[in-house]
């Protein structure tokens, strides 16, 4: 059905030991001789090291890849993250190059080897921990993949044995225009092109980045990096599945299986920046549907959106019902205040045509029906800004995501107008924002100026700490800060409590 | 009234809910749950037996009714075509007579002999009183036929192969061991999509104009997945109302993992952003090739299409093709023409532009204004595929040759070389064709003739059956040894 020929080590070199002794037998290549710099992971390591070093080890890259997933949450380009990367990658996670004069080369190399593998075994459990550990060791692959010296990188890709077919000179001439409009390059410079199979490369075809003809996809050379990265993703992706199979047979006592658990633990998913813990906001009675109207004030732009939408069309669109009751059910509304909220707001619809076709995914969202894992994890989590952000972009008559990416800058400015936003200097920023992508600064910069007394009163009293005011990541977060802020003096002492806010 | 329902469809095990979008052909489901609603299984039965009661009304179809062998054509009854579409003797009658089972079983089974293709393939079930069964499986055509005829779901949807039997997933020591393992790579066009720039129907309407929208759509992507991704086998099916649903049936392209379907997608969609969005088209140039080859398709039907026929900016609706064109000066000069004659056609205006342009309005190069100019001819015609229906892999999507609840047409295949042919409001509905049927005169020579070839419908099935042929010779080439053997005895027939 599905051939792992790439995960099957060559059987000269697996460990060739006699299954009874395997315990106490001695591999026969126990230390490995690394000649890149780069690895594939391809065998995994034999050699002892100390349970001291298993743990420092693991967790020093974990370090690293909990950086990377922090530069890739803040939007960074490749750029700036290879650069606010360098000194972390330095101090946890050394790999110098072989012209490079540092003497333990191989030391350093073994440490990657070794750490990857042992976060592999950490990490391959579930679903959810495989899919960010290949997301993230990718990151690190291309990270390290583009900084390299080309002639060790040359060399390093010509080892790993790829099977790429050169264009030839004939079909090159032919197809050269169109090459190179599918590339998007206007220069007759002369490089030489791959010809592939489409699915190796995935990404470049996605973005219509290659000319496809006939399931070829013609790259260019210098497209090598996405080539070489979408091969390492999809072995290590093969490879975790393998591991989490064989799993359950790791016959080990305590010693590793406390450090394993404890290293997934500590690699807290991103979707946690939402905790319950928002829908309990002192001194907010239980909100009923009828109190919506008057709450959205403090909804973030996304949130407000939809609902003057929803008030404008007395309708919304799949993907924006779904968005907005996940937000209106993190802010504690309850299931049957939020199932009256859309009937009410559907004004144009009969009753059974509501109840057949909309009342059940409202249902689904807060786990009241549904499969098994639905129903006991309550439905789905309500929408963080990094998932709003890294959906696709919103079609025609839709009007969910998040608007500072998917409005265009006169609209964006419109709408920001409309809900009180006037303030030049402001509406400058935002324009500014948006133009590097970066959407939540811009939502954040919205949020410092529409709070900006009740902020000032907070911190010149004291009463809130920087966490409290850290960057909103969460549309929940927003508005649990906002109605607090904006409700000072109600007796509520205005203290964020409790809740993490994690980015 | 006996129930024609069979015992096996009264402990319905899952009866949903249809939770599709109104309008939208297809239901959103990637994650739908499994749950029994027992609850909800209970008045949903009740109602299935109201709908039995009430055949009563329907006076002209007589109560002879052959049961489970319709392999004898001997039930005659006249069904006039007043008849609900999704009736269930009407529905009985186009299981028993018309639905081509064996076609549609070779189709997904990729072989004459049963295999897993087939077996493990999840059918959902639409019933009459919308309630929804999923995660039905059949091992061979016959059983298929026999509990369509028995149930007649108005709607059948088709899902994906997974690596155990759908039916049987319940009973699995593990969850994961029950997951979609290929499905067909599909696409779905809808009318929906273009409603903001359609203007001769709306909502569930269509016409020969606007069905234009859908024609150029599927001359863009066919040539894209055959000449691009080199596919071989992409079928074409009318969704019975206002739109239309490929199915590529290549074993490359049902082998394909999600991310793989999110790259086809990827590589097809061109207009981003929602109504506020602004510009929907952000190309860089020199165009891609394939946005080229697009666009030498789409230019003409622009000229038609929009310009003539759906007229999109005429009286006062100039202004979105005013936010498009770039250069200030000109849409001001343009603005000033435009206001001053109200009653200019779109065609005119669109030459304006370039009238205009001429007499010194641009500030801009004429490169520029030509590119702006493509960009609008793209928004306005280039496919607007609903992306959800195929970047997962256990998506449901309805399947071809079923009929359509509301308008009675058979959702029939579209032969994309003759797609210019083809009109939706001349697809067949099952009313007519069970009346052509009895009013069939020929002679049943030696071999026997099958019901749907004394219809309107023998040009369809006909298609389909070499459209499946063609998938089978090729399966057959490349399924190597193993298959060899199996077809040295004789083919098994159904």
């Amino acid at each position: 059905m599905i051939r792992h020929d790439y995960s099957r080590v060559e059987p000269k070199r697996r460990a060739n030991i006699d299954p009874k002794k395997r315990q106490f037998a001695k591999a026969e290549y126990a230390q490995q001789d690394y000649k890149h710099r780069l690895n594939f992971y391809t065998l995994p390591p034999t050699a002892e090291i100390t349970l001291e070093e298993f743990e420092t080890w693991a967790i020093n890259r974990l370090k690293v890849l909990s950086e990377l997933e922090a530069c890739s949450f803040r939007n960074r380009s490749p750029e700036e993250t290879a650069e606010y990367m360098t000194s972390i990658l330095n101090k946890y996670l050394p790999l110098r190059a072989n012209t490079s004069r540092g003497t333990n080369l191989q030391e350093e190399r073994k440490r990657d080897h070794y750490s990857h593998f042992i976060l592999r075994l950490a990490f391959s459990s579930t679903e959810e921990l495989r899919r960010r550990f290949s997301h993230l060791e990718t990151i690190l692959f291309r990270l390290r993949f583009r900084e390299d010296d080309p002639r060790e990188r040359q060399g390093f890709v010509r080892s790993l044995d790829l099977e790429w077919e050169e264009v030839g000179d004939d079909e090159k001439r032919e197809l050269r225009d169109q090459m190179l409009a599918a590339i998007g390059s206007k220069r007759e410079e002369e490089q030489d092109w791959f010809k592939v199979d489409w699915e190796r490369v995935p990404e470049l075809v996605s973005q219509r980045k290659v000319l496809l003809k006939r399931g070829m996809a013609y790259v260019p050379a210098k497209e090598q990096t996405s080539l070489v990265v979408a091969e390492f993703t999809k072995r290590l992706d093969e490879q975790l599945e393998l591991t989490a199979r064989a799993l359950p047979r790791l016959d080990e006592d305590d010693r590793l299986a406390p450090i394993l658990a404890h290293l997934s633990q500590s690699f807290t998913a991103p979707e946690a920046a939402y905790s319950s813990s928002d829908a309990n906001i002192d001194g907010l009675s239980a909100i009923n549907s009828g109190a919506i109207d008057t709450l959205s004030q403090n909804f973030p732009l996304c949130m407000q959106n939809l609902h003057m939408t929803l008030r404008a069309n007395s309708h919304l669109k799949h993907y924006g019902r779904l968005q907005y009751t996940l937000f209106l059910k993190g802010i504690g509304l309850s299931l049957e205040e939020c199932i009256i909220f859309w009937r009410r707001s559907f004004k144009l619809m009969t009753d059974d045509k509501f109840h057949k076709e909309y009342k059940y995914n409202i249902r689904h969202a807060y786990g009241d029906v549904g499969g098994d894992s639905n129903r006991r994890g309550r439905g789905y989590t309500p929408y963080s800004c990094q998932k709003i952000l890294t959906e696709p972009l919103p079609g025609p008559g839709q009007a969910h995501g998040c608007p500072y990416r998917a409005f265009n800058v006169e609209n964006l400015t419109g709408l920001l107008q409309r809900v009180g936003i006037q303030d030049r200097e402001v509406l400058q920023g935002v324009k500014e924002d948006v133009k590097k992508q970066r959407y939540h600064v811009a939502c954040n910069r919205v949020f410092e100026f529409a709070h900006k007394k009740e902020i000032k009163k907070v911190k010149d009293e004291g009463t809130w700490s920087a966490t409290d005011l850290d960057t909103i990541v969460h549309p929940n977060t927003y508005f649990k800060r906002s109605w607090l802020l904006k409700h000072l003096g109600d007796g509520n002492a205005g203290v964020v409590s409790g809740d993490k806010m994690e980015e | 009234m006996p129930h024609s329902v069979t015992p096996e469809a009264i402990p319905a095990v899952e009866q949903l809910i249809a939770k599709s979008e109104p309008g939208t052909q297809d239901m959103a489901m990637d994650d739908a749950p499994s749950a029994e609603v027992e609850d909800k299984a209970k008045v949903n039965l009740e109602d299935l037996f109201d709908d039995e009661d009430s055949d009563e009304e329907f006076a002209s179809s007589a109560p002879v009714k052959s049961e489970e062998d319709a392999s004898q054509p001997a039930a005659t009854f006249k069904i006039s075509d007043k008849s609900q579409y999704s009736d269930p003797d009407v529905m009985r009658a186009f299981y028993q007579r018309l639905f081509p089972f064996r076609f549609f079983f070779q189709w997904l089974n990729h072989s004459a002999v049963p295999s897993n293709d087939f077996a493990h393939r999840e059918f959902a079930f639409t019933l009459s009183n919308d309630a929804l069964q999923r995660y039905q499986s059949f091992p061979t055509a016959d059983l298929l036929r026999k509990r369509c005829i028995a149930d007649t779901p108005p709607r059948i949807d088709i899902g994906p192969v997974y690596s155990t039997n759908p039916r049987d997933r319940k009973t699995l020591r593990k969850a994961s061991a029950f997951r979609p393992i290929s499905r067909e790579l599909v696409f779905d066009i809808d009318m929906d999509a273009y409603d903001d720039i359609r203007t001769c129907c709306t909502g569930a309407n269509i016409c020969q104009k606007c069905w234009a929208f859908i024609t150029m759509s599927i001359k863009v992507v066919d040539v894209a997945l055959r000449d691009d991704f080199g596919f071989k086998h992409v079928m074409w099916v009318y969704s019975g109302r206002r739109g239309a649903h490929a199915w590529v049936c290549d074993k490359r392209a049902r082998e394909m993992d999600d991310s793989k379907r999110r790259a086809v997608y990827g590589y097809l969609e061109l207009l981003k952003g929602g109504d506020q969005g602004g510009k929907k088209v952000n190309v860089w140039r020199p165009l891609h090739p394939h946005l080229e080859r697009s666009l030498s398709i789409l230019k003409e039907h622009f000229q038609t299409t929009i310009l003539a026929e759906q007229d999109p900016w005429a009286e006062q609706n100039s202004a979105h093709l005013l936010n498009l064109i770039p250069d200030t000066k000109l849409r001001e000069a343009l603005q000033k023409k435009w206001d001053s004659s109200p009653g200019r056609p779109s065609a005119s205006k669109w030459a304006d532009i370039d009238s205009v342009a001429k007499s010194g309005a641009l500030s801009k190069s004429s490169k520029e204004l030509l590119e702006a100019k493509q960009d609008i001819v793209l928004e306005y015609t280039y496919p607007r595929l609903d992306a959800d229906v195929g970047k997962k892999l256990n998506h449901l999507l309805k399947s071809p040759f079923v009929v359509h609840p509301a308008t009675g047409r058979i959702c029939v295949p579209i032969d994309p070389r003759r797609v210019e042919e083809f009109d939706p409001l001349s697809v067949p509905k099952v009313t007519e064709l069970l009346v052509e049927i009895d009013e069939w005169s020929g002679e049943d020579s030696e071999k026997k003739i099958q019901d749907w070839e004394k219809t309107s419908l023998k040009p369809y099935i006909e298609y389909f059956r070499v459209f499946v042929a063609g998938l089978l010779k090729e399966e057959k080439e490349k399924g190597g040894i193993k298959r060899e053997r199996d077809e040295n005895g004789d083919v098994m027939e159904f």
